[in-house]
């Protein structure tokens, strides 16, 4: 097993680059948004040619990437964060009461304020998780209550409508540039900022240690509250990014904005390959799950499958991708066992496993409980 | 055992019954925290909240709580075992529109479709079940997809649309008091039955202590012949059976089958559970302070919105109590070191008992 892990491939560079995108969990899920894409717009030309439909496309989806994306950064830490709904529509809020409350105010001011919101309110949850030694699922669904009733008393009976907030500012919802609406470029670029951080900062690759184990990730000597908590602030400020953009999207604010989501967020990161127990998954896989999930539920309709099924269909996409993980994972741990029993050049070189697994190759014996010990493991 | 350590070769330890006097063990306990908590809120709102003393306000208090109630008993045993369920209340709306549809749309008796939906009930636990202990599958992600799928399929079959001929002998029931004049209606009887059965199932019974040996260690359980994935797959099956229920008691004392009913009540329940004093990571916790987190929930709404506070506040307390219930042990950890400092003087070679357990962040 060692020598399998440590001797350098044979094969070129580009050549294992290849191979891992072929294998790689988001060029899946890219293959079936793509089918899902040219099937729809087979069935309705408007899907994608429509004078909205590629706007639409793009569109949408920007606030569930931009959630899956800090969502991301928190399960692979092992944690969970349940409030970024809550935070939403918070910052949400936040936006339009600024704009009636400030007139004038510029715009830039207003998105730096409702960052700066949810990365406060992401830090509480931080804080507690990290020095408080409390499960981040108890945490941040005690903080999603909070934050939800704190919005709600603020907010009373009033809403924010379209008039109360500036022309330039809901045009960035509608607006594009080269084709590409504003928005999808705003979360596209925390995408590729956040994506490139986690895969080639130190910080990033720590978020992986710590998530793989917690406690060797402490033993080693890193910084595991500091980091998590980074973590929990980053979720918190991209969900106040977030509640910036449904509010230009939308152009008005109500009291049931943000309901729900997190669970969206969790569900586009399942689908997407992070792993729920930490250490594994990319926030490409997730920004690709968060575009599956946005396009399903406007797709179904055109496919003359009622809207009301969307959610089932949803549902069974996310017990499906788990589903799927596991086979993936079972194959992978029998083929390291046969490169374990039968010498290094026997099975494929153990690319992803660190993650899902323990990091070490089930013993035979074992392989029984040791699964059950993984699954328990929150 | 006796061939590891037989008699006559050492000294033979001996172990006091308890560390501690019964009553001491007792009242120093999570549960009783809760318990405690709880008459104080409710002796409080008697005094000092207006109207709060008047045989409505129990009355409506325990009916709804009811469903937390209901719903609370199966989710205890499964969070003991280091599992959870976020899908109870998508469970709740489905077996909701399958009762209103059998009893409505197909013409079935209301008993007959009552039934019908318990079992439906509890074929949704069983796939959460099968996929968590057989598959292996973590269940938050399992059941945050079960989540979405039984509410969609509860809103793919009923729509926008709703159910609501139900006979009007059974919607009464569903609201009846057990002894007219007093605040009790006739769910309690029911969920007294229940709450016996669980509480002998998870504290008296060896299928129980298994319960709390998988959340404890549950390699060890293993080991020690507890069937792991059984224990948890019937866990599972039961708290779909119970949502199948509280789904039919829903429909019948609100007198709609819609699918969007009781939508987001699984978290409501997981947090009176956890109020309760029931551990997340498992093996941990009792049934008494799970049922006194529910009604420490249900007094202070109903105490609140008497005093003319919004559901938003109301939220806010919840939430906030949530939080500081789980982070207590934190905080007065620093007491609780000065305490053992003393008491360690006098009996230096007691065991740590937190040896062998899952070692999480």
């Amino acid at each position: 097993m060692s020598d399998a892990v440590l001797q350098p491939s044979a094969a070129s560079p580009a050549r294992r680059v290849l191979h891992d995108v072929l294998r790689s969990r988001e060029l899946a899920v890219a293959l079936v948004l793509v089918a899902l894409v040219v099937v729809t717009t087979a069935n309705s030309n408007a899907f994608l040619f429509g004078r909205t439909g590629w706007r639409d496309l793009l569109l949408t989806p920007s606030m569930l990437v931009l959630l899956a994306v800090g969502q991301t950064a928190v399960i692979i830490t092992r944690n969970v964060d349940l409030s970024v709904g809550s935070t939403l529509g918070l910052t949400a809020y936040l936006t339009g009461r600024l704009f009636i409350d400030v007139p004038g105010i510029p715009i830039v001011v207003v998105v730096l304020a409702g960052v700066a919101m949810g990365a406060a309110l992401g830090a509480v949850n931080g804080i507690l998780v990290a020095w408080g030694r409390v499960p981040a699922l108890v945490v941040t669904l005690g903080t999603m209550y909070v934050y939800r009733g704190a919005f709600l008393t603020w907010a009373g009976s009033d809403r924010i409508n379209a008039g109360d907030m500036p022309r330039a500012f809901r045009d960035l919802g509608t607006d594009s540039i080269l084709g590409i609406p504003v928005l999808t470029i705003v979360a596209l670029t925390v995408l590729v900022v956040v994506g490139y951080y986690l895969r080639t900062a130190r910080g990033g690759r720590e978020l992986y240690a710590i998530g793989s184990d917690p406690a060797a990730a402490e033993l080693y000597g890193l910084k595991v509250s500091r980091r998590i908590l980074s973590a929990f602030v980053l979720s918190g400020a991209l969900a106040g990014l977030a509640g910036v953009v449904s509010a230009a999207r939308f152009g008005t604010v109500s009291s049931s904005v943000g309901m729900g989501i997190e669970l969206q967020a969790v569900g586009a990161a399942v689908i997407g390959g992070v792993a729920i127990f930490g250490g594994s998954g990319t926030v490409w896989g997730a920004a690709l799950g968060a575009f599956l999930l946005v396009t399903i539920n406007r797709s179904l309709p055109v496919l003359g499958i009622s809207d009301f099924w969307q959610q089932a269909v949803v549902g069974a996409l996310i017990v499906g991708a788990i589903v799927l993980d596991r086979v993936l994972v079972r194959r992978q741990e029998r083929a390291l066992v046969a490169a374990r029993e039968h010498g290094p050049d026997a099975g494929p070189p153990p690319d992803r496993t660190a993650s899902t697994s323990s990091g070490l190759p089930p013993l035979v014996a074992s392989e029984t409980h040791d699964e059950r010990s993984r699954e328990v493991t929150r | 055992m006796s061939i590891l350590a037989p008699a006559g070769d050492a000294p033979a330890r001996t172990y006091a019954a308890y560390a501690r006097p019964f009553w001491q063990r007792v009242v120093l306990s999570r549960e009783f925290a809760v318990v405690a908590l709880l008459i104080a809120a409710f002796v409080y709102s008697q005094t000092q909240v207006d109207y709060f003393d008047s045989p409505q306000t129990l009355y409506y208090l325990f009916r709804d709580s009811a469903a937390i109630l209901l719903l609370a008993l199966p989710m205890t045993a499964i969070i003991v075992t280091g599992e959870i369920d976020l899908s109870v209340a998508s469970t709740v709306g489905l077996t909701s529109v399958a009762f209103g549809m059998l009893s409505n749309d197909a013409g079935l008796p209301v008993g007959v479709a009552a039934v019908a939906a318990i079992v439906i009930g509890a074929l949704c636990g069983a796939v959460n079940g099968v996929l968590v202990a057989y598959v292996g599958l973590p269940s938050i992600a399992v059941t945050i997809g079960t989540l979405a799928l039984f509410r969609g399929i509860a809103a793919g079959l009923l729509g926008t649309e709703s159910r609501t001929n139900f006979p009007d002998g059974w919607t009464d029931l569903a609201k009846q008091r057990i002894v007219e004049g007093q605040p009790y209606p006739v769910i309690l009887l029911a969920f007294v039955v229940l709450a016996l059965a669980f509480a002998w199932m998870l504290h008296f019974s060896t299928f129980g202590r298994g319960i709390y040996e998988i959340g404890l260690n549950d390699e060890a359980a293993h080991f020690t012949g507890v069937p792991v994935a059984r224990t948890k797959a019937i866990l599972f099956v039961l708290a779909g059976a119970v949502a199948g229920f509280v789904g039919i008691y829903t429909t019948l004392v609100t007198g709609v089958a819609r699918a969007e009913n009781s939508a987001g009540l699984e978290l409501q329940v997981i947090a009176a559970v956890l109020l309760g004093g029931v551990s997340i990571f498992g093996g941990r916790g009792a049934l008494p302070g799970v049922i006194a987190g529910v009604l420490l929930i249900g007094v202070i709404q109903r105490a609140m919105l008497l005093n003319g506070q919004t559901i938003n506040i109301i939220n806010i307390v919840i939430g906030t109590l949530l939080v500081l219930s789980v982070t207590a042990p934190r905080l007065l950890a620093p007491l609780q070191r000065a305490v053992s400092a003393r008491k360690t003087a006098r009996a230096s070679d007691r065991a740590q008992d937190s040896a062998g357990k899952r070692s999480l962040s």
